[in-house]
């Protein structure tokens, strides 16, 4: 209860200390420093949950179980990680004139009021609060995206304002159909959009509102999780943004929307039982994956490159949650982990290296390893665990999903192998010429942060050769709720 | 007296909805924003009755919300933009109106048909009108997608808050006191985000056409 009253307040705090000395010298120690303490508070959480079991605390408004505690040390993992490599990035974004002191305090305090929303987001009981969560964890960043005040980042920017603002209204108006629904099963008040409430009456919630509101609640939720054909912020967003901003959105945001579908499709499934909302997933994240895949290859900027590669994960790991079951479910929350750990050391070393480029395209990064080896490699070794090659983790969440979705929806899998090739095609003939091959670039001028690179390349890499008994027990224990047993 | 404010509460949703025929088509910023506060004004109305009728207290705390947020703060905030902008009398161009009313009078029948099936198991008095809130959740969809300056697609978005908010009246006894004043707060940080957007946007570009924001494409 202390745990979980540290990881909400401490990012709180923090966001509010740096909007005041955010943009001193001492700013970029004091962010990676309030990450430290909230990932330190969310370890202690996670050995209080992995102790006592599920946790339902202050008038039951928030609920930690083994679902989402595992994504919020996740989320304070990558937060904590992310902020150490914002230190380098940043002083040299600053050298560039791009960021001003002003610029700097707005990105350390909103930097800090985001992981903190998400937080709540993740650990809260209540759906509408985690409605308002999610969208305030959107405002936070829409000012980052812009940070940069070009003519492309606001573009960027409006865009994600807009069509996230009209996404989330969608899942405002599923969530509006879920309390009317709870409403007629368990009466109205405070505690009816409690959603260990909800789950504990869910075959009494009527099946006509719940599909409706299960369409608003996908389609809402879904544009903020990337998927087609609500996905049009996302490339943009992550392109325009400063990298530590694209690290954070791909690693962390998109899990925590997915995160509030799945805990919608439970309900929905408890009461529907007829598996409409696991179908409406496997559509949607079958064709996400397909068209991202295709587009990943017209790529020329690095980063929007990334960022359709995230939108194709996102896609799988919908896909596999659609398909349902423990097995399925498994290996979406794996591909969950080791997507948000790899593609945010992805987004690191991409970040460098578009720095020492001075440019984001991939026809001006040339030849890396040449300039600085360990970015090269952290590229090389990140793109090929990206791609699900042995042994990283992804290889052994993709090989799973694949294997379940030929048993349980075998008309699908033709088109997952045609996109995960397609995709491996697109990247690795990009990725290949920026490591290798000769190069006019110069060295930077302050040492660029690699440790977070490897220590998540290296995570996915454990992962993929072996997962911990009690992060396994975790996963099933997770993978179990989802399904709704 | 109970029946007619009952009756009342239907014509305040086909106002609501009216109103949002009205945004679709109006060319002039500043006529833009006094539909968008006449909207607000009827909702809270509709919200009033419905309070009053049930007996919901915390309903009466929601008119107030919205009283405050969408007929006095965000108006004069909408206003003191405009004006420091210098848009107060522009004239929008606008795709033809016509066209966009079909289009429009197809939502609607959309909406109707989509929630008629679930209004009749709401609880509330008012859940004949889950149709109208949906309709006006739809159009300025609508309006957000053929305005082509700032201003009138950030008052679209608004008036899709208030088809929510309508909507929260007419499937819900109203939502958690909670949950609104987050919702509430969500919506006030946003237009103010939205209203230093407009700054940047204009002293980027010179002008406040979102035309100039369709650079980013995949080529």
């Amino acid at each position: 209860m202390e745990a979980l009253l540290l990881v909400l307040t401490i990012p709180l705090v923090g966001g509010l200390l740096l909007a005041i000395w955010g943009d001193r010298p001492v700013g970029q120690d004091l962010n990676a420093a309030v990450s430290l303490l909230t990932l330190l508070a969310a370890g202690w959480l996670t050995s209080d949950i992995i102790r006592d079991g599920p946790l339902l605390v202050w008038g039951e408004w928030f609920f930690v179980d083994a679902l989402n505690v595992f994504l919020v040390t996740l989320t304070a993992f990558v937060g904590f990680t992310t902020s150490l490599f914002s230190r380098p990035y940043m002083r040299v974004e600053r050298d560039h004139g791009k960021m001003t002191p002003g610029r700097m305090r707005l990105f350390h305090s909103m930097y800090q009021l985001f992981n903190g929303m998400m937080l709540v987001a993740l650990t809260t009981n209540n759906l509408g609060i985690l409605w308002v969560a999610m969208e305030a964890a959107t405002l936070t960043t829409v000012l980052l995206v812009s940070v940069y005040r070009t003519a492309a980042s606001l573009e960027a920017a409006w865009k994600y304002f807009i069509l996230c603002g009209v996404g989330i209204a969608q899942a405002l108006f599923g969530t509006i159909l879920l309390y009317m629904a709870a409403e007629r099963a368990i009466g109205g008040g405070d505690s009816a959009l409690l959603w260990t409430h909800l789950a504990a009456a869910k075959h009494l919630l009527d099946p006509g509102i719940l599909s409706l509101a299960f369409v608003f609640l996908l389609l809402g939720y879904g544009t903020k999780v990337g998927l087609v054909p609500v996905h049009n912020w996302l490339p943009d967003a992550h392109a325009e943004g400063p990298t530590p901003i694209s690290a954070v959105l791909s690693g962390l945001l998109l899990n925590v929307a997915l995160y509030a579908v799945l805990r919608c499709k439970v309900l929905a499934d408890g009461s529907l039982q007829n598996g409409l909302p696991g179908q409406m997933m496997i559509g949607f994240g079958l064709i996400t994956v397909v068209t991202a895949a295709f587009f990943l290859s017209r790529q020329r900027d690095v980063k929007r490159m990334f960022a359709y590669s995230s939108i194709e994960h996102m896609g799988l790991m919908t896909f596999a949650f659609g398909i349902g079951g423990p097995v399925a479910n498994f290996a979406g929350l794996l591909h969950m982990t080791v997507h948000a750990l790899i593609k945010s050391a992805i987004f690191f070393a991409v970040g460098h290296a578009a720095q020492k480029a001075g440019s984001q395209l991939m026809d001006d990064i040339r030849g890396l390893l040449k300039v600085s080896p360990t970015v090269g490699w952290g590229l090389m070794l990140g793109s090929l665990a990206i791609l699900g090659m042995p042994p990283f983790g992804v290889f052994a969440s993709e090989f799973l999903i694949l294997t379940t979705a030929m048993r349980e929806v075998p008309w699908a899998t033709p088109f997952l192998l045609v996109a995960l090739g397609v995709a491996f095609a697109a990247i690795f003939s990009r990725v290949q010429p920026m490591v290798f091959g000769e190069t006019s670039m110069r060295p930077l001028a302050h040492p660029p942060a690699l440790l977070p690179v490897f220590i998540h390349l290296g995570l996915g890499l454990m992962l993929g050769l072996y997962i911990p008994p009690y992060l396994n027990d975790w996963y099933v224990q997770a993978a179990r709720m989802i399904a709704g047993g | 007296m109970e029946a007619l404010l009952a009756q009342s509460i239907n014509l305040f949703a086909a106002v609501l909805l009216v109103l949002a025929f009205a945004m679709i088509a109006q060319r002039r910023i500043l006529t833009l924003i006094h539909l968008f506060t006449l909207q607000g004004a009827s909702l809270v109305a509709a919200t009033l009755v419905v309070a009053y009728l049930t007996g919901q207290h915390h309903l009466y705390y929601s008119a107030v919300i919205t009283f405050v947020l969408k007929v006095v703060l965000i108006p004069i905030l909408l206003h003191r933009v405009i004006q420091r902008l210098n848009v107060r009398w522009d004239v929008e161009t606008l795709f033809n109106i016509p066209t966009t009313m079909l289009i429009g009078i197809v939502l609607v029948i959309f909406a109707f048909n989509l929630a008629a099936p679930i209004a009749s198991l709401s609880a509330s008095i008012a859940h004949g009108t889950l149709g109208i809130a949906l309709a006006c959740v739809l159009l300025s969809f609508l309006m957000m997608i053929v305005r082509a300056k700032a201003v009138p697609q950030v008052i679209g978005f608004l008036s899709m808050e208030n088809g929510l908010f309508f909507a929260a009246t007419a499937a819900t006894s109203g939502m958690p006191m909670i949950v609104e004043l987050g919702i509430a707060f969500d919506v006030l940080v946003g237009i103010l985000i939205l209203g230093v957007f407009m700054f940047q946007i204009r002293e980027q570009f010179d002008s406040l056409d979102i035309r100039h924001l369709e650079k980013l494409k995949d080529e």
